[in-house]
Parts: C-alpha cells; sequence; structure tokens
C-alpha cells in the first residue's frame, strides 16, 4: 500500500473516530501487546485507543514492573512474548535498531512506536495527514523542521515521509543540534530561522530536551529561545498562511511561545486527532498480513 | 569643537594595509579619515599639526589585556588603561573576561560597553567569557553576547581542556561568526611549573612547564576547528613547534590565526635572571631560540597579530617569592617601542610590524580600522620611532607598575594619539 492511499485509509477512520459508534471488527479476536521501554502518554494511549476501535484486545506492558528490570535482554522479552502468540507488538524503545532487532525475533507483526533517535514513522504519517487535510496536498510545499533535529526520530521520520511524497524538507537549528553530514542526503539546512523559514508553508517544531540546554548543546534557554525559539515575529518569516506544528510534548517559552502554540496557525491539537486516526489505519493495513494460525 | 575638521602635515605616512609609505599629510573631520596622502587640500577652517616628518600610522589594536573592572580596579580600571593604552599609541583595546564578576552575562557586557564610552579615552572592545563563569564546562550564550556587544569569544587567561566543550562551542560559534580566541596551555602539563623547562629552570631550582603544555592544546584545537570550521584565534604562542602547527594549519586553508606577546618577541627565559617575578608570564617566556622563531613567524606572516598581554599585579601578587607570584605583566605603554627593536634590529620592516599591530588585528575583529585610507575611523598615532629614552616604572600611567622592561633603554615613543578625530594624547616634549 503507497503512501497517499494509507492516507485515504487514515482519512476514513477519521470519519469514525467522530461518530457515536466508533467500533469496527477489523481486528476482533487480535491481540495488540503495546511494548513501550521509555514512558509515552500520547503514542501509548494513541495506540491502544487505535487498537480498541478496531476490535482488538489490547494490552500495555509496563516496562518498569516487568522482567525487563530484572535483567531480562530485549532478545528474551521478543521471545517470551512471542510465546503467548500475539497478533501485533507495538514497540517504543530507548536505542535506535532495537524495534528492528525485536521484530527478527517473534512472528507476529511488529510496529515501530519511536525506537532512540532513528525513527518514529506513525508520527510522520499524522503529521503527513494533518498537512494534506489542511493544504490540500503536500506536493510542493515547503516544510522547515526547525529545533533538536540531531536527537529528534520525529524530525528523521519526517524528513524521509515528506520528501518522499513531494514536499521540500528543509532543516532549521544551530549547527550542534544539526546531525553531521546530513546536508549529503539531500536536505537544505539553515542555522538562522530568518532564512530557514522564509516562504515556508508549515513550520514543525521539535522539543528540545532539558539536558541539552544548559551549556552542553546549546548554552541556555533564554538564548534558544530568542535565536531558535518560535514566536510571532519568527513565524512572520514563513508564509502568511503557515502552520505550525508540534510533535509533543511542548516546552513552552524554549521552543515555542504560547501565543503561537495556541494560536490560529498552530494545528498542534489536531495532530493529536489524527494520530488515532493514522494509527488506525496502520493497524487496519496489517490485518491482511496478520498470522493466521 | 569635534567639527573642526584637523589636519596632520608633514608626516611620513604608513599604511599598512597597503604597505603604503610616503610623505604627506592627513584630514580628519568628523571622527573619519576624510583625505590623506602627498597633496591634501587645506581646510581653511582646519586646525593644523605640524608632525616634524614623524610617522603616522593606525593607531594600534591590543587584542589582549586584562582589565581590572569589574572587581579589582586597584589593579586597573577602564578608565586607567585607557590613559596607559593612550600613552602607548593604542586606541583599541580587547579587554578580557577574566574579571569579577565574568564576563559571561550579556548585562555586564552591556556595563562594560556603557562604563568604557564614560571613562575611557580609547575604544574598549570586550570579549566575553566563552564557557559559564570561565570554568570551561558549560558554553556561554554567544549570541545574545555577542547581540550586547562582545567581540570575541575567550576564557582569558584559562584553556578549555575539555574537547567536547570546545568542539561543540565552535560549531555553535560558527553560526553566529564569532571568533574564539583560545589560550593555548594544557594546565594538566603546566602542573606546578612557573617557567620554561629546561636548563635554566633546573638551575633555578624551579619546576618547568614543557613547550608540550601548549603545542599538545595547539594541535587538538586545530583539529577541531577542521572538524567544525569554526573561526579560532590562538592567543599567543610561544615555542618553534607552535609555529610550525599553526604554519601546516593555514596551508591547509583553516580559519586560524594566532597572536604573539610583545614579551615573547622581546625578552626570553634568561631575562628572569634573580627570579625577577614581573617576567613570570603565561606562557613562559622561552629558550632564546623560540624568541628567534617566534621572529621569524612573525616576519613571514605565521603569526598574525602582537598583543600586549597586559596583565596589572600589583606588589602584594609580585612582591613573593618566584614560584608563588602570579603571572603577567603590563605592557599597552610599552608595546611599540619594544616591538620597534625588532625594527631596529633589522628584523622586519615597519610597515610589516605595524601590520600586525593594526591591520591584522582589525581584520581578525571585524574593525574597521587598521588602515590610512579615506573613510577609515580617525584613530590614528604619530610617533617618532627612534626616540631613546630609559623606562621609568613611575612614569607609566597604568595603577599597575609591574613592567618587565623597567629601566630598559627602549627606541621610539608616541607623541600624539588620536581616537575617533580627538586628540586624547600629545606628549609634552612635542
Amino acid at each position: 500500500m503507497d503512501i497517499q492511499a494509507l492516507l485515504d485509509l487514515a482519512d476514513e477512520q477519521v470519519e469514525v473516530s467522530r461518530q457515536v459508534e466508533k467500533r469496527k471488527t477489523t481486528l476482533r479476536g487480535r491481540t495488540q501487546i503495546n511494548l513501550f521501554f521509555e514512558a509515552s502518554t500520547r503514542t501509548q494511549s494513541s495506540f491502544e485507543i487505535a487498537g480498541k476501535r478496531l476490535g482488538a484486545d489490547v494490552m500495555n506492558m509496563q516496562v518498569g514492573s516487568s522482567s525487563v528490570k530484572k535483567g531480562e535482554t530485549l532478545i528474551d522479552t521478543a521471545v517470551t512474548l512471542n510465546a503467548m502468540r500475539p497478533d501485533i507488538i507495538v514497540v517504543r524503545h530507548h536505542a535506535a535498531g532495537a524495534v528492528h532487532l525485536l521484530a527478527q525475533k517473534v512472528d507476529c507483526s511488529v510496529v515501530n512506536a519511536g525506537d532512540g533517535a532513528h525513527e518514529h514513522p506513525t508520527q510522520a504519517l499524522l503529521d503527513a495527514l494533518t498537512i494534506r487535510r489542511n493544504k490540500g496536498r503536500i506536493e510542493g510545499l515547503t516544510v522547515a523542521i526547525c529545533g533538536d533535529i540531531l536527537h529528534s526520530r520525529v524530525a528523521r521520520s519526517n524528513m524521509i515521509l515528506l520528501a518522499a511524497i513531494g514536499a521540500r524538507v528543509r532543516l532549521v537549528a544551530p549547527s550542534t543540534l544539526i546531525p553531521p553530514g546530513i546536508a549529503r542526503l539531500g536536505f537544505e539546512t539553515f542555522t538562522s530561522m530568518k532564512d530557514g523559514l522564509k516562504d515556508a508553508d508549515i513550520v514543525m517544531m521539535l522539543r528540545l530536551q532539558r539536558e541539552r540546554m544548559n551549556g552542553s548543546f546549546v548554552p541556555s534557554v533564554k538564548e534558544y529561545f530568542r535565536f531558535y525559539g518560535l514566536d510571532q515575529e519568527k513565524l512572520s518569516y514563513a508564509k502568511p498562511d503557515a502552520l505550525v506544528m508540534h510533535p509533543g510534548p511542548m516546552n513552552r517559552g524554549v521552543e515555542i511561545s504560547s501565543d503561537v502554540a495556541d494560536g490560529a496557525q498552530s494545528l498542534i491539537r489536531e495532530q493529536v486527532e489524527m494520530g488515532v486516526a493514522v494509527r488506525m489505519a496502520v493497524l487496519e493495513a496489517l490485518a491482511s498480513h496478520l498470522p493466521n494460525r | 569643537m569635534s567639527n573642526q575638521p584637523i589636519l596632520f602635515k608633514n608626516a611620513r605616512l604608513i599604511d599598512p594595509a597597503s604597505d603604503r609609505e610616503e610623505h604627506g599629510a592627513v584630514l580628519v573631520r568628523d571622527g573619519v579619515i576624510v583625505a590623506v596622502g602627498p597633496q591634501v587640500a587645506v581646510d581653511a577652517d582646519a586646525q593644523v599639526i605640524d608632525c616634524g616628518g614623524q610617522v603616522l600610522a593606525p593607531g594600534l589594536i591590543d587584542m589582549r589585556a586584562f582589565i581590572g573592572e569589574p572587581g579589582g580596579p586597584y589593579r586597573e580600571t577602564l578608565k586607567s588603561a585607557g590613559e596607559a593604552a593612550a600613552a602607548g599609541g593604542v586606541t583599541t583595546v580587547v579587554s578580557m573576561p577574566d574579571t569579577s564578576p565574568a564576563l559571561d552575562d550579556p548585562a555586564v557586557i552591556d556595563f562594560i560597553v556603557r562604563r568604557a564610552r564614560d571613562t575611557s579615552m580609547v575604544n574598549i572592545r570586550p570579549a566575553a567569557a566563552l564557557t559559564k563563569g570561565l570554568q570551561g564546562d558549560e558554553m556561554a550564550e554567544i549570541g545574545r553576547l555577542k547581540e550586547a556587544g562582545a567581540i570575541a569569544f575567550t576564557d582569558g587567561a584559562r584553556s578549555v581542556t575539555n574537547a567536547q566543550v570546545m568542539r561543540r562551542a565552535l560549531t555553535y560559534a560558527r553560526d553566529f561568526d564569532a571568533l574564539i580566541i583560545h589560550h593555548v596551555e594544557d594546565p594538566d602539563l603546566v602542573g606546578q611549573g612557573v617557567m620554561n623547562e629546561g636548563e635554566f629552570a633546573s638551575r633555578l631550582g624551579l619546576p618547568g612547564i614543557p613547550r608540550e603544555a601548549e603545542t599538545v592544546m595547539l594541535e587538538r584545537d586545530i583539529r577541531l576547528v577542521r572538524l567544525t570550521g569554526g573561526r579560532y584565534h590562538a592567543a599567543m604562542i610561544s615555542c618553534a613547534d607552535s609555529a610550525e602547527i599553526v604554519r601546516a594549519a593555514k596551508a591547509r586553508g583553516l580559519p586560524v590565526t594566532c597572536g604573539v606577546s610583545i614579551n615573547h618577541l622581546a625578552l626570553n627565559e634568561n631575562d628572569i635572571g634573580d627570579y625577577r617575578t614581573f617576567l613570570k608570564l603565561s606562557p613562559p617566556l622561552r629558550h632564546e631560540d623560540d624568541r628567534q622563531a617566534m621572529i621569524e613567524a612573525l616576519a613571514d606572516g605565521t603569526i598574525d597579530v602582537i598583543v600586549s598581554d597586559h596583565n596589572p599585579q600589583d606588589v602584594e601578587n609580585k612582591r613573593l617569592p618566584f614560584a608563588e607570584a602570579a603571572d603577567g605583566a603590563v605592557g599597552l605603554e610599552t608595546l611599540l617601542s619594544a616591538a620597534l627593536r625588532l625594527v631596529h634590529s633589522d628584523r622586519i620592516s615597519l610597515p610589516k610590524l605595524l601590520r600586525a599591530l593594526s591591520t591584522k588585528p582589525a581584520e581578525i575583529l571585524g574593525l574597521p580600522g587598521g588602515r590610512l585610507t579615506v573613510g577609515a575611523p580617525a584613530d590614528l598615532i604619530v610617533f617618532d620611532p627612534d626616540a631613546p629614552y630609559v623606562l621609568d616604572k613611575r612614569q607609566l600611567k597604568s595603577l599597575s607598575k609591574n613592567s618587565p622592561f623597567d629601566e630598559a633603554r627602549l627606541e621610539g615613543q608616541v607623541t600624539i594619539t588620536m581616537v575617533a578625530g580627538r586628540v586624547v594624547f600629545q606628549r609634552e616634549t612635542m
């Protein structure tokens, strides 16, 4: 299934989710395990709701209280869970490549819900869906991804996905937060918001984690907000009808000002709604590939 | 008063930026040079100063001076440093951030800029701290500090030992086109050392500082410059191996420049003699071979600038056993005279010397001065390169008198110093 078809399917799920009766039966009788090695509120609940709306039995595995804490390796965890015959495992892990490793050891479908600084594919899909619904298209749009690109799986997935469907993707960040060599992958990089946001249709902000704010990658919150925080003035460098996105959770006053986050150009709340729809679409698309024992 | 034009006539004009030397005049109006050359149309209302055939050149730009304000006004204030600079022909001083509090906050930079404007007769351009509190751990707010008026970033007399911190600072500074100036001296290799390691230190019974304390740090930095592309200036080098390292880096096209202190061009470790603490410096005075290498590196352009490394210390910090005395020597007032020794001994031409004292620092710092051309700021000096004198430290304008040239015979004295079109110093003998 190609990307646009998947987004079409997600559009249908939006309608389902807005009805009183949200239940479908696509995954009835199927078992979905949400295996989150890293704390997550919105992604985990989004996958849980998506699975339940499709009729699956959803189990959230609390890694904090599981055998992983007792020293079990990732592979042993995978083999153990596999023996319980799940149909889908949704995995979030702090190490890049961990989801790929786990997928090699199980017989069921595995969905990547974020692995280290590598990828977060459903986030990119929900961002694409949000853009497509608001702009009517993605092809030809200029998307500026701004902030901590170095540590961001959201940035990497969006770069790949949006470029694949025809957007012009720019990266805007201080040089300390731009992955070395990324320009060679064909993405235009900017170290000034003024240059990077010029004529942008979409301004996508990224979260800056606290431990990176105080002199290690950037000197301070004050300085970061002064030069890279999205406020009304910096947003004015983009097109007048530019739309603002953020994968959440936001640091207000660090990477984005409250008036922009809550302003008329913000799509941030809509992104959350699209998250459920996209995950329903992904799970439904997997249905025909699930093990049929 | 500021509107009255001033004509300097009968001068030996030296423009180190173009290597031009000719007899002529310079007309100054509203703080800028409006005419220069052999034939200058005389303005009827101009005040005329006859230079009597002396040299007229751009004011000196000193990239390294420690000033005690804020935190140590008994050692030096912005006012006294300005007076010392004016007497020495230095029209722009880059002040180091090693103050108390350190210059790591935009508000403190703003204070220095305003305070200097109100009290100092020369231009003072503060360099801000590269890391917070000069601690070498976390980079300072380079963008905001630059907006507040910081001209460069440095931890002053300290080296940043953590290579990761230096890497990120060079990377980050590049986005703001900020210059990083680094004191290259590995404190671990310095250890307890107080002077150049070698025969003389062993004879004096003093712990030595190997040249490698400098070369190891410098070599590391240059590799980080290659990795990051950041603009880098080694504050001072002192030994032959360092000159080789910089020469190789420049040959590779890296954005690297470096300085040398006047002390390392004029003195060597033997001048320490009987434990003279005014010659306890960081980096330490080296062997005569190193001094010769510094002069050669200056002449061939490997070394870009000469700095005074002006570091006022009161007697309480200097009248101590050598190893316990503070580092540093005053130098603003003797910078030109001491440097002229190289001209008098035919080691370097006068225009080339002035280039390292004005044009090059202006280029590195992005300042408009350092050249004798129409439109350049009227920061000018008139000096007699041959006027002989014996330095009497009591005559120094600096609040501290720790000069390594006390009682030395020097040749060459500034007679007039002009800053932004105003005569701020005029020697009485003229």
